[in-house]
């Protein structure tokens, strides 16, 4: 994969993602130690380029770029709105010209990541582009349940909510399936978009058809926007309709393990028994999601070599 | 001393008379004659080649006044003639508004000056296409106006359309309808459908059209006036028309190459090119199916091109962010004679037919015809000649085409106006 691109999961192949997860596997060992530091990209260079906020997922790509020794530059460049993409080339060439070694780019573009690949020489790493793709979230959704339940194939995953402008839902979907997973999707019908099934997704008539007999659950955030934007009728609805509390989760298998994006809005998609709750695995993820960063970087800029 | 010119031996598909057969053609001062050609008359040897109508475009943005980066008119012609269309309707989206004879006057003064294709004004419906007032449409046809529109939006309010209509009709002028429901359609960058979804783009549905031309339907079946739906790209709402003209609602429309050619998973394949971005959007293959289906049983009646030529900076960005338009008046023949006329799916005489009599028919333009005393507005069509689409070459500022790097067959060889030629294959 050196060399590569990382824009969306329909570009790997199951083989692909599995040597992902293998190299993430020996990434949570370094995580595990008490000096979290390897050699492998000493002298390389990372820039991360969010143009939309996200926290989280960038300390995560640091932190990874960091274990691994690398150089690592954040740019936050959170623009109001999509900007004419002359800036984004713009600003690929100038990152070009300094000589850096991989880009992670965040936009609320659709295609923004791709864009930019098409001007870079060097990988681009997609941390999310609009609703498109979320694709190392993906990886780190498919880490984390293959680390607890052995193995993907033949799982039950339930999705629940606003699959409409989740890019984590499209990414999980592609990953989940192309490793035999079986998926299905509920939510309201203002937030299912079309064509759901041409990513590999069984969409259910009830929240509780997708629950039934899961293995695992993962519950979708929901914006507070969609309201306004009048796509459901408000947060209390949507609790007692579509969000994860105790009884829907009991739908699932005993040990089925509940899943989230974050950061979490307690008491609309899901409550805060479940989300705190025995089978919840949301810091899992989040350790899962340093460790797959890693093994992303490593692989893309052939730091093995 | 008359002036002659005489192609000779070329295959003249004229479906504005039946005609479709191998003859020679006589131009006498800028007219058809049915004279015979003097001796020593110039000939102009047409043997292999299609001799047809001047192709008539009844919508394209010449952006001029106001957008002269994107296209002006004598770009906008020169590319008209090269793409074989003698006669081009602009549409009134400049800056300002074509809502005034003034302007009217400016566009047909400026075409004349140039002296290429003709370019027939489209005056607005409304006062600045604000969708309020009305624009003063006798004096805008007094001024030589063929139609209105307020195209690159709908007609939003009902009332305002309903109005539209009647007023429109009462100087026979025909309404050219975007048909366009912006409650439905707003944000969206592309067709709302699986490819979207895939894509993470936001959608413009279907519908978004259709609810527009069953508004428009309705209004004009009411009040009797010329309703013209521009660029449909839905097979509801060609069946919508369909049924309406059943029933003798005074409705034609027009579709486009790229709707008739292009699917959403253009926008996948492309890899999210904006040159794949317009509106309406790429539809679906069953979409697709049904436009042409519906040009072949004569339901629409002409390919309109909707050359929307855009600069590089209003194309090269993020999908979302990108200006909708495709430049098409280069390649619309081409790319329907490859896609459609070859393979079998059209006869050729159809084809000229909604390209040449079809609209002059829905703009009341009295071109589209190789009768003996019409202008010579004349196409010679070479339709074995291959080449490729290179926006680069184009006539038009505007290199924004989804066809670019295609291999087409048929291609434009000679454009005359009144007898001239406006464009001639070096
Ligand atoms: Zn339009
Ligand atoms: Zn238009």
């Amino acid at each position: 994969m050196k060399g590569r691109d990382l824009l969306d999961l329909a570009d790997l192949g199951a083989d692909e993602l599995e040597t992902v997860l293998e190299a993430a596997a020996s990434m949570e060992d370094v995580l595990a130690r008490r000096i979290k530091k390897v050699p492998t990209l000493r002298g390389r260079s990372l820039v991360t380029l969010f143009f939309e906020p996200s926290t989280r997922t960038r300390i995560s790509f640091e932190l990874a770029g960091k274990y691994l020794s690398a150089d690592v530059v954040g740019v936050n460049a959170a623009a109001a709105s999509v900007q004419k993409g002359e800036s984004l080339e713009d600003t690929a060439r100038t990152l070009e010209a300094m000589g850096v070694d991989a880009v992670v780019l965040r936009h609320r573009a659709a295609g923004a990541a791709e864009l930019l690949a098409r001007c870079l020489e060097v990988p681009v790493i997609n941390a999310g582009d609009g609703m498109h793709a979320h694709p190392t979230q993906g990886l780190l959704d498919l880490y984390t349940v293959r680390r607890r339940k052995g193995e993907l194939r033949g799982l039950k995953v339930a999705i629940i909510g606003d699959l409409e402008h989740s890019r984590v839902a499209r990414s999980d979907l592609i990953g989940l399936t192309r490793l035999g997973a079986q998926v299905w999707v509920a939510g309201p019908a203002t937030l299912l978009p079309p064509g759901l099934e041409g990513l590999g997704a069984r969409v259910a008539a009830t929240v509780e058809e997708a629950l039934r007999e899961a293995d695992v659950v993962m519950a979708l955030r929901l914006q507070r926007e969609r309201q306004q934007q009048g796509l459901i009728p408000g947060g209390e609805e949507y609790a007692r309709c579509f969000g994860l509390n105790r009884q829907r989760l009991a739908l699932a298998k005993p040990d089925a393990l509940f899943l989230h994006p974050m950061p979490l809005n307690r008491g609309v998609e899901v409550t805060s028994e479940v989300a705190d709750g025995a089978q919840a695995v949301l810091f899992d993820q989040v350790r899962a999601g340093v460790a797959v960063r890693m093994a992303v970087l490593y692989l893309l800029l052939g730091g093995g070599n | 001393m008359a002036e002659f010119l005489w192609i000779r031996g070329g295959r003249i598909i004229d479906p504005s008379r039946g005609a479709d057969e191998t003859a020679d053609l006589v131009i006498r001062d800028g007219r058809l004659t049915a004279e015979a050609p003097p001796t020593g008359c110039p000939v102009l040897d047409a043997r292999g080649l299609w001799v047809l109508p001047g192709l008539i475009d009844l919508h394209c943005h010449l952006r001029d006044p106001g957008q002269e980066w994107k296209e002006d008119i004598a770009s906008g012609t020169r590319a008209a003639a090269r793409g074989g269309y003698t006669a081009v309707a602009t549409m009134p989206n400049t800056e300002p508004a074509v809502d005034t004879p003034a302007l009217v006057e400016y566009q047909l003064a400026r075409a004349a000056a140039v002296g290429g294709s003709r370019v027939l004004s489209v005056g607005a419906i409304t006062v600045g296409r604000q969708g309020r007032e009305l624009a003063p449409m006798g004096q805008l046809r007094a001024a030589g106006a063929v139609a209105v529109s307020d195209d690159g939006a709908g007609v939003e309010q009902a009332v305002v359309m309903w109005r539209a209509l009647r007023y429109a009709a009462s100087f026979g002028l025909p309404v050219l309808e975007h048909c366009e429901d912006r409650s439905l359609s707003r944000g969206g960058a592309m067709h709302r459908g699986a490819v979207s979804t895939r894509l993470g783009l936001p959608g413009i549905p279907a519908e978004a059209e259709e609810v527009a031309v069953a508004r428009d339907l309705v209004l004009a079946e009411a009040t009797g006036a010329h309703l013209h739906v521009a660029h449909v790209s839905t097979a509801r709402a060609v069946e919508l028309i369909r049924r309406a003209k059943a029933r003798g609602v005074r409705v034609t429309c027009e579709v486009t190459p790229h709707h008739l050619t292009l699917t959403d998973e253009a926008v996948a394949r492309s890899r999210y090119d904006p040159d794949t971005k317009v509106n309406p959007p790429l539809r679906t293959e069953e979409d697709v199916a049904a436009l042409r289906a519906a040009l072949a049983d004569g339901t629409i009646d002409a390919v309109a091109t909707d050359h929307a030529p855009h600069g590089p900076e209003e194309k090269r960005c993020e999908y979302e962010a990108a200006a909708f338009g495709i430049s098409g008046l280069e390649t619309a023949l081409g790319v329907l004679l490859t896609t459609l006329v070859q393979p079998g799916l059209l006869a050729p005489a159809a084809l000229v037919e909604r390209l040449t009599c079809g609209p002059a028919r829905v703009l009341g333009h009295p071109g589209g015809t190789l009768a003996a005393g019409a202008a010579a507005d004349v196409v010679l069509v070479d339709p074995r000649a291959s080449w490729r689409v290179e926006p680069e070459a184009f006539a038009s500022r505007g290199r924004n085409t989804p066809f670019k790097g295609w291999n087409l067959t048929g291609r434009v060889v000679a454009t005359l106006v009144a007898g001239k030629a406006v464009w001639q294959l070096g």
